[in-house]
């Protein structure tokens, strides 16, 4: 039903979409113009494909918690959880020197591991937020330190490393010039935006969000909602935590700690409404692609690591000032003016 | 009425308002002497709501003349109606949850004093004086949350009292109250009269205050349309001046047996709320319940829905017991239940007109787990039109339809399931006059295409002209059970508050 | 069954913090006789200070029903500009000065996230997210990047000024920074404002609910504009007492924190939705991640179980409270 969006009924150029897809544009034209020769190189544009996809996929577990209007602070918690335990497998059970079949197969079993651990991880969250009825901010703001707990108490804090080779695939590699993590990011976000507009699941996420009570008064079954959107949103987390450990070629409790903010920053810069109800998979793509130029074309500028921090709070700050009315409208439309 | 050389406290004149080209007021004179009581009818978008923002100065009129307390007030603003003497209570109080009692009194007066420093003693004298001057006994220090409704609307008095209120604004005073909470405010409103005070009651119930009111005033499309002694009226004549026309609709009669046994509901209780409930209806019945506010009506409708889980008995349904607290299973077993509150429980409101009838239809239009968008899209739109819901889109978001057409696509978000049983609580509230009667011609064909309807009212003449037989709730229980066409709306009445 | 009044008790935040600090003192206490000495005590003390101060400041802001992640590089770069200012311009400047120059920083930083919020209207979380990373970069890479260890001389010498200090009679050492008064202020302040002015009674309605503020004629944007000021104040304080403490300015403390912070305040039973909180139970909070913090391998349990256990009282904590509001709702119906 992606035709039917709440917002279809303003014409394009007024989607925060198209602003976004614009501010994309206009910053990798003034990237190119003030660094042709180096921003626009193979090598440059291949780095920024490797260099986004762990924080992206990140960005996408939050857009779709913040669909619900909540929001999953456990992100980064849970990738470094999961990779801990990938880590685990991989260096006690197959070890440095482990090659072909054997190191395939043991590569499969981490990553299912992981991919385990993102679901209990999330699964909890649910748990949390259903079964007992924490705010989600709470709820992972606890969990997260829980299971970045986990993560240092099983390693002691220190890095764990030792791989097999194969490890670095997920990472490092390309398959026809493509690197291995933007692929990823694309399977991840296609699926993602498949689940929010094609899917009976993803309809009631977004309905959920706009109006909790209307959806219990619906009859949707809101505690199965939830508990598959933090599913999912732990799973899609520890996918990000194996993309950072293959290009870390370890892992560790406290790697990507910036991400959190990251992650909820381009979410928002996507467009997506922080109290629920409102998200698009496209919005969150452009916000993180807007980002990715501007911070590599800072530093092929020179620019320091720090001043991309600093430009990327400024941004969000001016998209939500931009957008300032429609929030506004949003918020009034979440709480009517009575009439009489 | 008072005597004429009593000079008004507020006098308005030829006050006229537009909205973008919306005329919401057109020269209405309006005047409040000290110590009266005076009714302000008026149907949704009458101007009544107009007419109390311009006197409280949340909003400028575009022409006419005001005067408060003798002053010609121009571009007033919220405050300098507060120190003129004007308070409005909002019907949610304006209260704040999570400080005292003595605090929510006195908070405002304290503000216009133009303190600085708080003084928790001063603010208890405030509030103690103040209880004290309606004679009643509220815990200083309780938290304001814990306070039941009635008790918020005394403390939003005496709040009002503590600005040195002259006169006092009630929007919808008693809707939130049970028939005594009603007669206690009564007595305390009588307090305040003789203490020089007036009030304006704004309302569409007015009955239960036309006791203590001298004066009534009708608006209807931003103009006065009567005016008199409020013992000139009674709930019909003021009906009527309202609507503009006699809206007595004819009763749909006794049902006639035909239908088959659809619903029997077994002792249901739930403690605090209802007890001991049992009737059973027919397919092609329209049911009414009926009760004041605390009867347990809106428990026992979300009860028939799984919204609330009773403590004990049966509800079956076409031979098979439905689980009870489990709103998924009560949709299973093809309940519908369209809620009160449009705004807040029926509707999202800033998604589209379609996706708000879609959400109930997710599940059948699932294919391997993906939307047929397409069929959606058509079924949505079929019932969209068999309702008449009028928009010009059907993906426009639902807020921007008018209170009858939202009503409508909360209905066809229902019908699309094809419901055995629907539950209508309050269809018709928030709706304007005409799309009024329209949906109690949608209410009347549910029950002739053989759904079984239960409507939950206290709109006596809407249950009167839509069912075939009308339950009525007492203290939580079933009290009384009349068949339709064979009662009068005064003898309800009586039957209600008896 | 529990007397009511017991769950009444119970059901408050405040209470079940001391219950859970008295019992970790007394396990603490059985499985180290050395625990329970005015050294540890006075070691737990200077380490409440930064956080104490930062959580109170935050705590203001959840009572009026926002929240501030900004506030650690609020305070990390009012230490840093004031320790380069300082070195740059006159390195004798007397503490005072100092202090008052990193306050002065500290609110100008909270009047941005205020005029953001108060004036734009737009969601706290999301702007003091934003504003979290301006500050941040801005301060790495225009002022600098360098840990700073020659500070001026006279924020070292605070940092050695005590209120006392000594030995008691069993040999314990014991140590009180006047620092430690810089927090009493902060408390005795802040309990001023929140409970004997119009504003801090504005800042309780304003949580409670800003339509009815607004509707009383609070000013709203007033009132939300001083929470920040204030909150950047106070975050200006912290971080030049945690410079001066550390004997170090270094531009990459503090940030990272402020999730701790956030989660002392909401032990002590401040709620997200505004309105409520109590200086008490944020000390108790305080008090609680600072015990943790430092001391849970003395009851047997190993430092790298930290972030579990805080976490694990964060959901406990909270959750038991919201479980008990949650059964309640569904009782009434």
């Amino acid at each position: 039903m992606s035709g039917s969006g709440s917002r279809t009924e303003m014409t394009l150029s007024q989607a925060p979409e198209f602003r976004l897809a614009i501010i994309a544009v206009l910053v990798f034209a003034l990237m190119a113009v003030l660094s042709p020769d180096r921003f626009l190189s193979a090598q440059n544009l291949t780095s920024m494909a490797f260099q986004f996809p762990e924080f992206a996929i990140l960005a996408l577990a939050m857009t779709i918690t913040m669909t619900t209007g909540g929001i999953d602070l456990s992100v980064v918690g849970v990738a470094n959880l999961s990779a801990v335990i990938a880590a685990a497998i991989l260096t006690s059970l197959a070890g440095p020197e482990a090659t072909g079949i054997v190191a395939v197969m043991w590569l499969a079993v981490a990553l299912v591991a992981s991919l385990a651990v993102g679901a209990a991880a999330g699964f909890f969250n649910g748990i949390l937020v259903t079964r007992l009825g924490l705010p989600p901010i709470l709820a992972t703001l606890g969990s997260g330190l829980v299971f970045t707990g986990f993560a240092v108490a099983m390693t002691g804090g220190s890095a764990v490393m030792g791989f097999p080779d194969i490890v670095s695939v997920i990472g490092n590699s390309t398959i026809w010039f493509v690197p291995v993590p933007l692929i990823l990011f694309a399977v991840l976000a296609i699926a993602l935006h498949i689940l929010l507009t094609r899917t009976g699941f993803g309809l009631r996420v977004t309905m959920y969000g706009a109006n909790p009570l209307a959806a219990l008064y619906a009859a949707i079954d809101i505690d199965r909602i939830l508990l598959r959107v933090y599913v999912i949103a732990g799973m899609f987390s520890a996918v990000a935590g194996m993309v950072i450990m293959s290009r870390a070629n370890s892992a560790k409790a406290d790697y990507g700690s910036s991400y959190l903010l990251l992650a909820v920053l381009i979410a928002v810069l996507g467009g997506v409404n922080p109290y629920g109800g409102y998200g698009r998979v496209i919005g969150v793509v452009l916000a993180v692609l807007s980002m990715q130029f501007l911070s590599s074309g800072l530093n092929m500028l020179q620019v320091s690591n720090f001043a991309r921090e600093l430009i990327w709070g400024a941004l969000l700050l001016l998209v939500m000032v931009i957008n300032t009315t429609n929030w506004a409208g949003l918020r009034a439309g979440r709480k009517p003016a009575k009439t009489g | 009425m008072q005597a004429p050389d009593t000079p008004a406290f507020v006098e308005m004149t030829g006050v006229t308002k537009h909205y973008a080209g919306v005329t919401a007021l057109d020269g209405v004179d309006f005047t409040v002497h000290p110590g009266e009581a005076i009714c302000l009818a008026g149907e949704n978008g009458s101007g009544k709501s107009t007419l109390i923002k311009i006197l409280s100065g949340v909003e400028p009129a575009s022409d006419g003349e005001i005067r408060i307390g003798g002053e010609l007030m121009t571009g007033h603003t919220p405050r300098d109606a507060t120190a003129a003497g004007v308070l409005v209570i909002f019907q949610d109080f304006s209260l704040f949850p999570n400080l005292s009692v003595a605090e929510n009194i006195a908070f405002a007066n304290e503000l216009t004093e133009g303190r600085r420093i708080y003084s928790r003693r001063h603010a208890r004298a405030v509030a103690q004086r103040m209880l004290h001057r309606i004679g009643v006994d509220i815990p200083l220090n309780a938290k304001l949350e814990t306070l039941p409704v009635a008790h918020k609307q005394l403390v939003a008095i005496c709040r009002a009292l503590a600005c040195e209120a002259r006169l006092i604004i009630m929007d919808e005073p008693t809707t939130a109250l049970t028939g005594k909470e009603v007669t206690v405010l009564l007595d305390i409103i009588r307090v305040l009269k003789e203490q020089g005070v007036a009030v304006i009651f704004v309302s569409h119930k007015l009955a239960e205050v036309l006791a203590v009111s001298e004066r009534v005033v009708v608006l209807r499309n931003g103009k006065k349309v009567a005016e008199g002694d409020a013992a000139e009226f009674d709930a019909a004549s003021l009906t009527r001046h309202m609507t503009g026309r006699d809206v007595a609709e004819a009763s749909p009669g006794a049902f006639d047996g035909s239908g088959e046994m659809l619903l029997s509901v077994e002792n249901l209780q739930k403690q605090g709320s209802f007890r001991d409930i049992s009737f059973s209806m027919q397919t092609g019945e329209v049911l009414g319940i009926t009760g004041l506010l605390g009867s347990g009506r809106t428990s026992l409708a979300k009860a028939l829905f799984g919204l609330v889980a009773p403590d004990s008995g049966r509800i079956v349904v076409d031979g098979e017991e439905v689980p009870l607290g489990d709103p998924i299973a009560s949709a299973e077993a093809r309940i519908g239940y369209v809620p009160e509150d449009r705004l807040t429980e029926g509707l999202f409101l800033t998604q589209s007109i379609l996706r708000n009838v879609a959400v109930g239809r997710l599940q059948e239009h699932e294919r391997n787990g993906f939307l047929d968008l397409r069929g959606l899209v058509d079924e949505a739109a079929d019932w969209l039109t068999r309702l008449k819901v009028k928009t010009p889109s059907i993906t426009a978001p639902v807020q921007s339809l008018s209170g009858g057409n939202q009503q409508r696509v909360a209905l066809a978000r229902w019908m699309a399931r094809a419901p055995r049983l629907l539950i209508l609580n309050g269809p018709s509230v928030g709706v304007d006059v005409g799309s009024k009667a329209e949906i109690h011609d949608i209410i009347r064909d549910l029950g002739h295409q053989g759904l079984g309807v239960i409507v939950i009212s206290d709109d006596l003449p809407e249950l009167l002209a839509t069912c075939h037989r009308i339950l009525v709730m007492k203290g939580g229980a079933m009290t009384d059970e009349f068949a339709g066409g064979k009662i009068s709306e005064d003898v309800l009445s009586q039957k209600l508050t008896s | 069954m529990m007397s009511d009044r017991w769950k009444e008790l119970l059901a408050r935040n405040e209470a079940l913090v001391a219950l859970v600090i008295v019992l970790f003192c007394i396990v603490a206490t059985l499985s180290d006789p050395n625990f329970f000495t005015v050294t540890t005590l006075s070691d737990l003390l200077r380490a409440s200070i930064v956080l104490g101060i930062l959580a109170i400041g935050c705590m203001l802001v959840l009572i009026s029903g926002g929240i501030d992640v900004s506030f650690t590089a609020v305070a990390v770069s009012a230490m840093y500009m004031t320790t380069k200012l300082s070195l740059a311009v006159w390195p004798d400047m007397p503490w005072p000065l100092i202090f008052a120059l990193s306050i002065g920083f500290g609110a100008l930083l909270g009047a941005i996230n205020g005029t953001f919020i108060a004036i734009f209207g737009l969601p706290t979380l999301i702007v003091t997210l934003g504003t979290l990373s301006v500050f941040r970069g801005f301060l790495l890479t225009f002022v600098g990047s360098d840990r700073i260890s020659a500070l001026p001389p006279d924020m070292r010498e605070f940092s050695r000024m005590m209120i006392a200090r000594g030995t008691t009679e069993s040999g314990d050492f014991y140590a009180l920074p006047w620092s430690l008064a810089a927090l009493l202020g902060v408390i005795l302040l802040t309990a001023f404002i929140l409970h004997k002015t119009m504003l801090g009674r504005s800042i309780f309605a304003l949580g409670g609910s800003v339509e009815s503020a607004r509707r009383l004629g609070i000013d709203v944007r007033r009132t939300q504009f001083f929470v920040y000021v204030y909150v950047g104040a106070l975050a200006g304080l912290a971080g030049i007492l945690h410079g001066s403490m550390g004997r170090m300015a270094d531009p990459f403390s503090l940030v990272g924190l402020e999730l701790s912070v956030i989660a002392a305040v909401v032990l002590g039973g401040a709620r997200l939705i505004g309105g409520y909180g109590t200086i008490t139970g944020t000390l108790l909070g305080v008090a609680l991640i600072v015990l943790v913090q430092n001391s849970l391998i003395v009851i047997g349990i190993p430092s790298t179980w930290q972030s579990v256990t805080i976490g694990a009282l964060i959901l406990l904590g909270t959750g038991l409270p919201a479980y008990q509001a949650k059964r309640a709702a569904a009782r009434a119906g």
